[in-house]
């Protein structure tokens, strides 16, 4: 075997552009990982001026022979204690292509930083230690690479100096990697007997090692193949926000799989509503060199418009309607741990899926895991770091996938508190378990409703300018509260004046009466347990304060608010121009006063802030003061 | 078909519209230097051709006066919602530190009294992984305690693109939406979008031009013969300086730019 001339030289300038490739680099604390990011950069020529320099400097500051690792180790605390503490990125480049590396720390207490740094990658390293062999973090990092889907592993047998290039030990160690690796479904692409700490068969072959016949550590890495983007599997498009341009509504997203192309109909699941997709939008930027786009693929973050004014908001998943994604409320999933504070069954925390957040229970751990042994045990707590198959259940539906179809909407995280707390993939729907049933009779109670609606009942009452939005909001908030399993309901006035207030006019007194009714009915209806939404110009303070009374202590005053000049400029109902015309008398901003409210709880400007984000406002404020 | 600077962009809009959707009130920081520029036209683009937040120069009184033509321009043709308010002055900054950081760390003063003044809860800043080894260590959504202060120790973990936004009071978010690009990408980026940049990145007759736009005084020019953007980017493909040779600040001392990173800097 000839020593293979690679890397030492300058590369070709054109291979400093297109993607770099991720490579995370993994194993058991002191096994070598930072040692091993130093060689690889010195070896490929890729150090900045000075590094070697400030490098020797800052080790014989530390009294210590040359130190490769503080090349990455950059923070006080990781150099002073000598371990990585948190992730970190370098670049460097081979004669094929351009790479950057993923520094993940080693040392249990830092799992969390592992898994943040190894789920950016296409593929790994996996650093062994020749005379330790496999150690715990080595398994637990192998077997987090497969759950994060991390499928093309190179395994370097590091400090092969230390057992004197030998090929017999070299083998043995290497035999019960390649073991441990098929057991948990890991083909490792080459086991390379190395020694960063040297350069032996990093970049060039060892002349110690002359009975190796497979690839140098970086051949391996070339062989690589970049993750190819998903374009050809169904559409799955999680949507982000909306946005009003002009008068127009635009849905934003990326796209996480297949194609969508202008013209086609898109389904938004849950909800199940449909629409043909008109037109994608992109800001041109200058010169024009933006064409108008009539497809985008997997990857791109796309801006769109529909045909159609169906209801769409952050959190649903669009797709084709022959190629739909599952809806599920009770799915089986394996997952890691991450959280200091254990996972226990019947732990609520939130989890999200594409741009979807559900509350969800934890009803079972059904299997906890051991990377040791790879056995599985009953468990009622997985603590941190552990890995277990647990059974997730949500009031409410939610689309997905399954992990081995469609990784990108197959996989989620769980979220406790301000932190994710763990990550996992789909691997099941389950039906719905049969649920107690609460006979619903006067002997219920209000704590009984709390108990099974997961929250309390209570009455938004929205004021404001004819015009101003009250009904839009509302019904907007009521779509949201819904899909996220609220009993919720509009009042909306001036539908009640088709039935129950059809004996009502627009004298004082009859506004009053009309009003009262209102009240009245949003009463029983929060009694019930609904969020009641209220859609009611209601102009005068007094009249707001009489529903008050009648409501108590859960009526929330809302002010929709909007200067006259945009509300008679929306004009939905064309009532400002008849008002204006002298054909409707004693009109609220025309010809008849508006008490903008004293103290209201939440003032709502629709002139200064879009729909989408009034709705949210109005939403969070929903849902913290109903909370259980 | 996407080449790697859509990909890049892609990602960033990603990153800008989940901050956009989940935290508000929230900024934009604009150093006007060319990383701030690419991350402000990246706005447009998500937010298809309106920044939807403030965008805030942290003003030091010490930018070259390029800077400030450049500034008062493209806040006008790009329709920005400019905030501009002055940084306390050195004396309020750490007397324990290196005296170059000091002006630095003025930043970080500047970029507290706004968070208070402003209740920004995100604050969206165009740092790079490839910049400075404890930049590389940052996450796309880094909460920071009610001083500002980053708890490298303890950072949430982040994964497959989700990003946890709730915030207990009294924290704020950064977001990173450029932390996955590299020097020579945003130069590319410039080029092929013909993004505006303040000239001093050009060299000048003298051999001189600026790779890394900081304050006067402590910012200094590299010696270059690259006269446009062509140029440049055929030089960093085969320099071996690092970026911010000519920041003053980040030798003061080894753990310089940590110090101030932990007490907020950027």
């Amino acid at each position: 075997m000839s020593v293979i001339d690679l890397a030492i030289h300058p590369k070709a300038p054109g291979l400093q552009k297109g993607r770099a490739f991720p490579i995370v680099i993994v194993g058991h604390v002191d096994h070598g990982k930072s040692t091993l990011v130093g060689r690889l950069l010195h070896d490929t020529d890729s150090l900045p001026a000075g590094k070697l320099e400030q490098l020797k400097a800052v080790s014989e500051k530390r009294g210590l022979d040359f130190e490769w690792s503080f090349l990455l180790d950059a923070l006080q605390v990781e150099r002073d204690q000598g371990i990585t503490v948190d992730t970190t990125q370098i670049w460097f480049t081979t004669q094929r292509r351009r790479y950057v590396i993923i520094d993940a720390p080693g040392h249990k207490e830092f799992l969390k930083n592992m898994v943040t740094g190894a789920a950016q990658a296409d593929a790994a390293i996996l650093v062994v230690d020749a005379v330790q062999g496999l150690a715990e973090q080595t398994r637990r990092h192998a077997y987090l690479l497969h759950l994060l889907g991390i499928r093309q592993v190179a395994v370097a047998v590091n400090k092969i100096d230390l057992i004197d290039h030998d090929e017999q030990r070299f083998q043995a160690v290497a035999e019960s990697v390649r073991n441990y690796l098929a057991d948990i479904g890991i083909e490792a692409a080459a086991l390379v007997p190395v020694s960063a700490r040297t350069g032996d068969n990093i970049a060039v072959h060892s002349p110690q090692t002359a009975w190796y016949r497979g690839p140098t550590l970086i051949g391996a890495l070339d062989a690589f193949s970049a993750r190819a983007l998903p374009i050809e599997q169904p559409l799955r498009l999680p949507i982000q926000d909306l946005y009003r341009l002009d008068d127009r509504r635009v849905v934003v997203g990326r796209i996480e799989s297949g194609r969508l192309k202008v013209g086609e109909r898109i389904r938004f699941a849950p909800l199940g509503r449909e629409a043909v997709v008109a037109s994608l939008e992109s800001w041109r930027g200058n010169a024009g060199r933006h064409q108008p786009r009539e497809e985008a693929i997997a990857g791109d973050s796309v801006a769109f418009t529909l045909d159609e004014d169906v209801f769409v908001e952050r959190g649903v998943l669009a797709s084709h309607p022959d190629q739909a994604p599952r809806e599920a409320s009770r799915i089986a999933v394996r997952l890691f741990w991450l959280d200091k504070a254990p996972l226990k069954a019947g732990d609520r925390m939130t989890l999200k899926v594409g741009t979807t957040e559900r509350e969800v229970e934890i009803e079972a751990i059904t299997e906890a895991l051991d990377v040791e042994s790879l056995s599985s045990a009953d468990a009622t707590q997985i603590e941190r770091n552990g890995v277990a198959r647990v059974i997730l259940r949500s009031r409410r539906p939610l689309a997905l996938d399954l992990y081995d179809s469609q990784p990108r909407t197959g996989r989620g995280v769980l979220i406790r508190g301000p932190q994710i707390a763990g990550g996992l993939v789909i691997e099941e729907v389950l039906q719905q378990a049969a649920h107690a049933i609460v006979a619903v009779d006067s002997s219920v109670t209000a704590r009984d409703r709390v108990a099974v609606n997961g929250h309390r009942g209570g009455v938004l009452w929205l004021t404001g300018l004819s015009g101003a939005g009250k009904s839009t909001l509302a019904m907007a908030a009521q779509s949201a509260l819904f899909a996220r399993g609220r009993q919720v309901a509009v009042l909306d006035g001036d539908n009640l004046r088709h039935g129950l207030n059809r004996d009502l006019g627009f004298s004082d007194a009859d506004r009053a009466e009309n009003l009262r009714r209102i009240a009245e009915v949003a009463k029983l209806m929060a009694e019930n347990g609904q969020i009641v939404l209220v859609s009611a110009i209601s102009p005068l303070q007094q009249q707001r304060d009489h529903a008050r009374t009648i409501i108590g202590a859960d009526f929330h005053e809302i002010f929709v608010q909007a200067d006259l000049a945009t509300c008679e400029s929306r004009d939905p109902k064309g009532l400002y121009k008849r008002a204006r015309a002298g054909e409707i008398a004693g009109f609220t901003g025309i010809s008849a006063p508006y008490e903008a409210p004293r103290a209201a709880r939440l003032i709502l400007d629709t002139n200064r802030h879009p729909l989408s984000e009034t709705v949210e406002t109005l939403v969070d404020y929903a849902l913290r003061s109903f909370a259980a | 078909m996407q080449d790697d600077l859509d990909q890049l962009e892609a990602q960033s809009i990603y990153i800008l519209r989940e901050a956009y959707s989940r935290i508000r009130p929230l900024a934009m920081l604009w150093s006007l230097g060319k990383d701030s520029n690419v991350m402000i036209w990246l706005a447009k683009k998500a937010f298809l051709g309106r920044v939807p937040f403030p965008v805030a120069h942290l003003d030091t009184g010490l930018e070259f006066p390029e800077t400030y033509a450049f500034r008062d321009r493209y806040a006008r043709e790009w329709g920005l919602e400019l905030i501009k308010d002055s940084c306390p002055p050195l004396e309020a900054t750490d007397p324990t530190l290196p005296h170059n950081s000091r002006i630095a760390a003025r930043k970080t003063l500047g970029l507290k009294e706004a968070i208070a003044k402003y209740q920004w809860k995100g604050v969206i800043a165009g740092i790079r992984r490839d910049e400075q080894a404890t930049r590389a260590k940052e996450r796309v959504f880094s909460p920071r305690g009610d001083d500002g202060a980053w708890d490298f120790r303890d950072q949430p973990p982040e994964l497959w693109d989700h990003f946890a936004a709730d915030l207990p009071d009294g924290v704020h978010m950064r977001i990173h939406p450029l932390l996955h690009w590299t020097e020579l990408d945003i130069w590319r980026y410039i080029q092929r979008e013909e993004i505006p940049v303040v000239p001093l990145y050009f060299a000048n007759d003298d051999g001189k031009r600026f790779r890394s736009l900081g304050e006067i005084g402590i910012t200094f020019p590299i010696d270059s013969r690259a006269a446009n953007i062509e140029q440049i980017i055929a030089e960093l493909e085969v320099t071996r300086e690092p970026e911010r040779a000519g920041r003053a600040m980040d030798h003061d001392s080894e753990d310089a730019f940590e110090r101030l990173r932990v007490a907020g800097y950027m």
